[in-house]
């Protein structure tokens, strides 16, 4: 268990993650990716994690799902601590590719974990048709992945992801990879479906404004070996709407949280290389 | 981009034009030389051969047909167990991928007379032989394609909780029917040359006893007749595979990307 911080409630956080390690071997040299990672998710409770890229934030990802052991500390989901294979199945996990398989349709693609969790096909494409329109999908059921634009695709992964019911998301930068304007409008109909449905969320992103905009805290991680350097808790009334970006809260954590990142610090002078 | 039915059309056009061309060209080489019969009948006789021969080359045709099928289902099921098997565990990988490729080193040359002594002059030599032939593209295809998968997607599977049949079910033998389906067209095609060479070293029916048996009786007209129905039978075999590929995997049609191997 994580030590429990003054002012924790007594019930066991969703997800507690305490002194985790992890290692990866490159070129026959062994590197540290994270260095004693700590911090606990509360039921419902919206985790932004942000840091530099190859930060170990995936890595951190990996290993909460079960996919990838940690090589130090615990993970507990509702206070029982788990191993990597005992956690396999816990979270609903989305990766940065939207990973869908070319031979299912979209409906199929999105029925994915209602099939693995033991449903018949029949029934899994039942209950992903019901929610294809919410996910702007509408006339798209029978579509295939290539014939689709990334948008779609990752609306289908996203998809994919809420249909697998369980308590705690885990985002690798789902917006990643889409232009800017297709980035806001994902945004605000995530922030629209979290705010009914309110899993437990831990969101990787490298965008500031993104993880101040969505999220409850948002946690900075360092350089390689990943380490957590801050915790922001975010003072910004729920149900969140976009003109708060130019609030003087908003821009007050943005200076905090750039700060953090080292990203105040004067850039030297020169031609980027 | 799917081709306009003008294309599709033309894509036909020019293959039939040549050989006509070339149908035509042998008719005339061949009356012009005044060139035996029994050395190289014109097309002309072959046709005759066909009407007149129908039922006998009907009867031949049939049995050769059922070697073909059999030869091809027994290496189909046994291809992809073995494809399974190689894929699923390194030790067997290490045990049997070595032997398999060095089996393809033993010409059926000499196999064949041994399946014969074995046994007999039936059906179950040819359907071996057949078999033989056809297994490796199937095995190796399938080992290929099991591989071929996205690993993140079996990745994916595993984090919701998947366990190794479902994560088999549903990524790997759907990743790997395109390599499949490319290993089966080769494999029929090859199964209606097995099947032949079975009859050939020794046999009592079928296209292959047929035409040594015409051959020896300077029949050459119906030995023609016996190819042109045999590249027949491997060219719709293959083109109901293909046929086969394009209803069970429509969504091949949408991805260029993975193209699997034709060993």
């Amino acid at each position: 268990m994580a030590a429990a911080h003054p002012g924790a409630p007594l019930r066991a956080p969703l997800l507690s993650a305490s002194h985790i390690d992890a290692f990866y071997v490159e070129d026959g040299q062994t590197l540290q990716a994270l260095d004693d990672i700590s911090f606990d998710v509360a039921d419902g409770e919206f985790v932004a994690l942000i840091g530099p890229s190859g930060g170990g934030k995936s890595t951190l990802l990996d290993i909460i799902s079960g996919l990838y052991p940690q090589a130090g500390g615990e993970i507990a989901f509702d206070g029982a601590v788990l191993t990597p294979g005992q956690r396999l199945g816990h979270a609903a996990y989305m990766r940065q590719r939207d990973l869908l398989m070319p031979w299912r349709t979209a409906l199929d693609n999105a029925a994915l974990a209602i099939e693995v969790h033991g449903h018949s096909r029949r029934e899994a494409r039942a209950i992903a048709r019901a929610r294809f329109a919410e996910f702007g999908l509408a006339g798209f059921e029978d579509a295939y992945p290539a014939q689709l634009s990334g948008g779609m695709r990752q609306r289908i992964a996203f998809l994919r992801t809420v249909l697998a019911e369980r308590r705690l998301l885990l985002l690798d930068e789902p917006f990643g990879a889409l232009d800017a304007l297709n980035r806001v409008a994902l945004q605000a109909w995530l922030l629209a479906l979290w705010e009914r449905e309110r899993q437990g969320v831990i969101l990787v992103t490298h965008d500031v404004d993104e993880a101040i905009y969505l999220a409850d805290r948002v946690i900075v991680l360092s350089p390689r070996p990943g380490r957590v350097v801050h915790i922001e808790p975010i003072d910004l009334p729920r149900h969140r709407t976009r003109d708060l970006v130019t609030s003087d809260v908003f821009l007050r954590h943005r200076a905090v949280l750039l700060d953090a990142l080292g990203l105040l610090a004067p850039v030297e002078a020169g031609v980027p290389a | 981009m799917t081709p306009s039915p003008l294309d599709r059309l033309l894509r036909w056009v020019w293959p039939a034009l040549l050989l006509a061309v070339l149908i035509a060209a042998w008719e005339i080489a061949v009356r012009l030389n005044d060139t035996p019969r029994w050395m190289l009948p014109p097309p002309s006789a072959v046709a005759t051969s066909l009407r007149v021969d129908w039922r006998l080359l009907l009867e031949h045709t049939r049995v050769t047909f059922v070697e073909v099928l059999l030869g091809f289902a027994l290496a189909f099921v046994a291809g992809i167990l073995a494809g399974i098997a190689i894929d699923s565990s390194r030790i067997i990988e290490r045990a049997v991928y070595p032997l398999l490729i060095a089996s393809q080193t033993i010409p059926m040359v000499v196999l064949a007379p041994l399946l014969l002594i074995w046994f007999g002059y039936g059906l179950l030599p040819k359907v071996l032989v057949a078999a033989l032939v056809a297994f490796f593209p199937l095995a190796v295809n399938t080992v290929d394609g099991l591989r071929a998968v996205d690993r993140e997607i079996l990745a994916l599977l595993r984090s919701m909780g998947a366990g190794r049949w479902t994560r088999f079910r549903l990524a790997k033998l759907p990743a790997a029917m395109p390599a499949i389906f490319s290993g089966s067209r080769i494999a029929i095609a090859f199964c209606v040359i097995g099947a032949v060479f079975g009859e050939l070293v020794g046999a009592k029916e079928g296209l292959g006893y047929l035409m040594e048996r015409s051959a020896s009786q300077f029949q050459t007209d119906r030995v023609f007749a016996c190819i042109l129905i045999l590249a027949v039978m491997g060219v719709s075999l293959f083109s109901i595979v293909a046929l086969l590929e394009r209803v069970l995997l429509p969504w091949r049609r949408y991805v260029t990307d993975t193209a699997p191997t034709d060993a």
